[in-house]
């Protein structure tokens, strides 16, 4: 990890509100791995004051992308951002998805923006393994299959795909993981990752999570990012530093 | 020419003026990736009390305009984890280790530091009494005058080394508090500690942090430090370590003029995490251009009704 200042190559409307922002940076093209986040202090001025952290979404020869809506100041400002403007950038930071392993299938659970970390992930999986990809939003609007495949969707409203949640669109479709060699991964909002969780353990199969909280720095000085650890109740574990990703079973969701 | 950067903030000695401030460098090794430790004037570690906190559930942080408010609620590792795994990473480098104590009774502030003391790595103490964040103790020490002075007397009882009691700008006269400290045999004062406060989510009507409330850092308290540390110096003889809301070398000086021997730097440390480094090559160039050759002749040179 370490601090840059890199510059855009161009920022994509990928739909209404949903931006991908790509960054020339072979320092961190070179070494970032999916899962593993970036923080981006959007200006020089005192406000916004904090870094905005973003999972890479994707790498391309020496530039990374990030994916992100609009939901404040900071994103508004990076959502004017233009080709050669320059960026302050902390990363990469935090561990990453575990890719290795003998599982034969990548089982991608996303939830609205959840989505930003799976391009990348479905670029990096080897070639032997295979990739199923849920995808859940409130309404079609939300859903982002930008870099996925072989996917399948659910909106609350029934707008796209599947009515109902991306947990019911699991259980639509076991067919395609159930008794396989399959590895679950995930990333959205923290109540459809409690309800991953809770899928996961009764149908006993292996899951990592990317979580988020709020946080002030990204690398563990400011200990705003606590999240419960299954197996030590005296000590947090951070989501910065020990995460973002975690094995569903070491964490409280 | 060259510029002396050296202070002295009573018995401690600082090779220069910047110190990181407790809460936001860790324990010194989660910085260390971004910026040398050997360059800077010292290090005021994570409060550390005689057992490990677990500290505050989430939502710990969040962002306010030109400033943040967080209620950790003093996680640390405690007294024994600190001296094992902690001290021999940080004895590695030149620069001074301030230790920075926080407890929910006089009397675990005095067995920390009868602890503490015998390690020679430490070179000072820095006495949280202000932390706003938690239930036992913190605020409820740094509101009550009687209370920093029978935590300074005690403290200052069973430890030679310099003791640097670190206060609350949550009160009406800091001046008062800060005499209190001098009379029970502090070396110097830090201030100021955060600033109560609170965050409210307006579409669920509830606060934004798990712990309701929590201190107030960031650009936003930076008029009320100065106005503190002025306030300080205007009151009483005693070193004072400015905090509150520094982002470059300006901030620096004015917190210098207003009455500091040295000063602390904290959040900013979570947005540029070598911001130090950066405030010190800065603050030599502007000596440099207003020829000043000894960095303590800026403290206390606030000119009034001139």
């Amino acid at each position: 990890m370490f601090i840059s200042e890199p510059v855009v190559e161009k920022l994509i409307e990928l739909d209404e509100h949903i931006f991908l922002l790509k960054i020339k940076s072979p320092e961190i093209a070179d070494i970032i791995r999916p899962g593993q986040f970036v923080n981006i202090k959007v200006c020089n001025s005192v406000n916004p004051l904090l870094r905005r952290p973003f999972s890479v979404c994707d790498v391309e020869d020496d530039s990374f992308y990030v994916m992100f809506n609009i939901h404040g100041e900071g994103t508004k400002i990076l959502a004017e951002k233009k080709k050669g403007d320059c960026l302050d950038i902390v990363g990469p930071l935090g561990n990453g998805f575990n890719l290795d392993g003998n599982f034969e299938k990548a089982v991608i659970v996303a939830g609205g923006m959840g989505v930003a970390p799976f391009p990348f992930f479905s670029k990096k999986i080897s070639d032997g393994k295979s990739i199923v990809t849920f995808i859940g939003g409130r309404t079609e609007s939300e859903i982002v299959t930008y870099g996925l495949e072989n996917i399948f969707i659910a909106t609350e409203d029934g707008s796209n795909g599947l009515k109902g949640n991306v947990i019911d669109l699991l259980k639509k479709n076991e067919s395609h993981f159930i008794d396989q060699n399959v590895k679950f991964f995930g990333c959205g909002p923290n109540p459809m990752l409690k309800a991953l969780k809770e899928y996961c353990l009764l149908k006993n199969i292996d899951c990592e999570v990317s979580t988020e909280c709020a946080m002030a720095c990204g690398f563990g000085i400011c200990q705003g990012c606590p999240i419960e650890s299954t197996t030590n109740s005296e000590k947090y574990l951070l989501v910065c530093k020990d995460g973002p990703v975690f094995n569903i079973k070491d964490v409280v969701l | 020419m060259s510029i002396d950067l050296s202070v002295e903030i009573g018995k401690l000695k600082l090779k220069n003026p910047i110190l990181l401030a407790s809460g936001t460098v860790g324990y010194g090794h989660e910085i260390a990736d971004f910026i040398d430790l050997n360059k800077i004037g010292g290090i005021v570690t994570k409060s550390i009390s005689l057992k490990p906190r677990k500290g505050n559930p989430p939502q710990r942080i969040v962002e306010t305009p030109s400033g943040m408010l967080n209620a950790i609620g003093l996680a640390n590792v405690g007294v024994d984890d600190f001296l094992k795994t902690k001290i021999p990473y940080l004895k590695q480098y030149d620069t001074a280790l301030i230790c920075n104590i926080a407890a929910s009774s006089v009397d675990e502030y005095v067995e920390c530091t009868k602890i503490l003391t015998n390690e020679e790595a430490i070179d000072a103490f820095e006495i949280n009494v202000s932390c706003p964040n938690v239930k036992d103790g913190g605020l409820v020490f740094g509101n009550n005058l009687s209370a920093v002075g029978e935590i300074t007397s005690k403290v200052r009882a069973v430890t030679d080394k310099p003791v640097i009691v670190k206060l609350s700008p949550n009160v009406p006269n800091i001046g008062e508090f800060a005499s209190v400290a001098k009379k029970e045999g502090a070396d110097a004062v830090s201030a100021i500690n955060t600033l109560v406060g609170t965050a409210i989510d307006i579409y669920s009507r509830k606060p934004k942090l798990k712990n309701v409330t929590g201190g107030l850092s960031g650009p936003a308290i930076k008029p009320v430090a100065i106005a503190k540390v002025l306030a300080i110096n205007q009151s009483v003889d005693i070193p004072i370590i400015g905090i509150g809301g520094i982002m470059n070398w300006r901030d620096v000086v004015e917190f210098f003029i207003a009455g500091a021997s040295a000063v602390q730097l904290g959040t900013v440390n979570f947005i540029q995490p070598n911001a130090a480094e950066v405030i010190l090559k800065d603050l030599i160039e502007y000596c440099n251009k207003t020829g000043i050759s000894k960095i303590s002749e800026l403290t206390g040179s606030i000119i009034l009704n001139g």
